[in-house]
């Protein structure tokens, strides 16, 4: 693929700053709505099968961010298999969840609120929100609005997602990948009646292909 | 009277019992009583000769609040092939050993046993889960507790199975409803209890929902709970009421084993703390 292609399909489909600063908006606005000390996001590497330590607002080390740890097992892990909301509280009282902690996200919280981030039927991560300042109980009502809340960010996590995977289809592609983006490109800056035809003998070409 | 068999019993009865319920052996249904209320569901029940079985994350079972454990196995899922083997590891989260403590507390003779269905990371959980219900099942617990769902829409097929295939053999499954937008299983079956929380600090306050799926709330909210390393802390959610429900099938059918799954459904509605006349 030539250097003009590349960068218009990079003009066309999100970038890698556009996940970071998705995943760094979605920890902010869950601390933000339970005036937390500190919200973190873990997501699921399918590939290698570990969550990884994506984003933290508030407390805890971005140094730490990428860090890796087991999918089935935790608090995180447990919440992302089951599916299922948590609110705990005092879980320093388990030593194992307290040294795992401060090794993973360099925080070791009293409370703590874990949703899943579930889009459609694809799991994708952890949303955690911990501690408040007041020392005051994180109540279900708020793990329900959590959970509403989380919803939303693995769907717009989900959509970035499937367009990096198509970036990267594109960008690796084979041979019909350039006429392809060229195609996209050359679309995107039509305007008017030609954009309308335009559109339509591609609905003819897309009837064609599923024959 | 027509009699439709399951699936799997096809040659068990004949699709119409021609030859009347003495020569089929159907005698003997029971009537319901007049009048039932929560002495008579479970009043002196401590659960004594039924079996619990906790689909978890496995249960320390030297956790003081779960006074030990019956028996403890491990799914284990790797290429393709899982395994079901006795487990050496114990609790992976502490969840499990909080739904122990759980239904200790309320139905404190009852035997546990623990199916640990996670540690083999997320990949492999789907059929892990599978495969721990479908041996659960096989025991014939009394109660089996899942604190658990999928969204993974192509478990949904063998759950359903599995599920019914444990309604028909007597194992009732008590399973957590999901409080956030999505579709999960297996707490939408109809052949499960499905439990979400109240926040009534009664272990024994469980209400009725005329509106299903979610069938039954129970006590969910700031529960104190055995957890991992033999700590115990304060929890809230769906996971923590559905052991108190589970707890309570357990009393109901340690007095009544001849109940079936519906019938101790039903009798949950009935003694229900939101029913009419509940006593």
């Amino acid at each position: 693929m030539s250097g003009d292609t590349t960068s218009i399909a990079a003009g066309l489909l999100p970038k890698d700053d556009l996940h970071r600063a998705l995943l760094r908006s979605i920890v902010d606005v869950a601390r933000a709505i339970f005036r937390a000390r500190a919200a973190s996001v873990f997501l699921l590497d399918a590939g290698a099968d570990e969550l990884v330590f994506e984003a933290v607002s508030g407390e805890g080390e971005e140094s730490l961010v990428g860090r890796r740890f087991p999918s089935s097992t935790g608090i995180a892990g447990w919440v992302l298999v089951t599916g299922q909301s948590l609110v705990l509280d005092d879980v320093t009282a388990d030593p194992r969840f307290a040294s795992q902690a401060a090794e993973s996200t360099g925080y070791v919280p009293k409370a703590i609120m874990a949703v899943p981030l579930v889009s459609g039927e694809r799991t994708l991560g952890v949303l955690e929100v911990l501690d408040r300042p007041s020392g005051e109980r994180f109540t279900m009502e708020e793990a329900d609005l959590l959970g509403l809340f989380a919803v939303q960010a693995a769907v717009a996590l989900d959509l970035l997602q499937r367009s990096r995977s198509a970036r990267a289809v594109l960008a690796g592609g084979g041979g019909e990948t350039p006429v392809l983006t060229r195609l996209a490109a050359a679309l995107e800056s039509t305007e008017g009646p030609d954009r309308a035809t335009a559109l339509e003998l591609l609905g003819a070409l897309e009837r064609l292909l599923s024959r | 009277m027509a009699v439709t068999p399951h699936a799997d019993d096809a040659d068990a009865l004949p699709a119409h019992a021609v030859a009347g319920p003495d020569a089929l052996g159907l005698r003997g249904a029971r009537r319901w009583p007049e009048r039932v209320d929560r002495d008579w569901a479970f009043g002196g029940s401590t659960g004594a000769g039924t079996t619990v079985c906790v689909v978890d994350s496995g249960v320390d079972a030297t956790h003081p609040l779960v006074g030990g454990v019956e028996r403890a196995v491990a799914v284990t899922a790797a290429d393709d092939e899982t395994h079901v083997d006795p487990d050496e590891t114990g609790d992976v989260c502490g969840h499990g050993t909080a739904c122990a403590g759980i239904i200790r507390s309320v139905a404190p003779d009852c035997a546990i046993v623990s199916v640990r269905v996670l540690g083999e990371g997320f990949v492999g959980s789907g059929p892990a889960l599978i495969e721990g219900l479908r041996w659960a099942v096989d025991q014939g617990f009394d109660v089996i507790n899942m604190s658990l769902s999928t969204t993974k829409e192509r478990f949904v097929a063998d759950l359903h199975a599995l599920t019914d295939a444990a309604y028909f053999r007597r194992s009732l499954i008590v399973a957590s409803a999901h409080n956030m937008p999505v579709r999960s299983y297996p707490w939408r079956f109809a052949s499960v209890v499905s439990v979400a929380s109240h926040d009534i600090a009664d272990p024994l306050a469980y209400l009725r929902n005329p509106d299903p799926p979610v069938e039954f709330y129970a006590r969910g909210v700031d529960v104190d709970v055995a957890w991992a390393g033999g700590s115990t802390l304060r929890a809230s959610g769906n996971s923590f009421a559905t052991p108190h429900i589970a707890g309570i099938c357990a009393l109901i059918r340690s007095k009544h084993p001849d109940l079936t799954p519906p019938e101790v459904k039903t009798l949950l509605g009935l003694t229900a703390t939101n029913a009419e006349d509940a006593g």
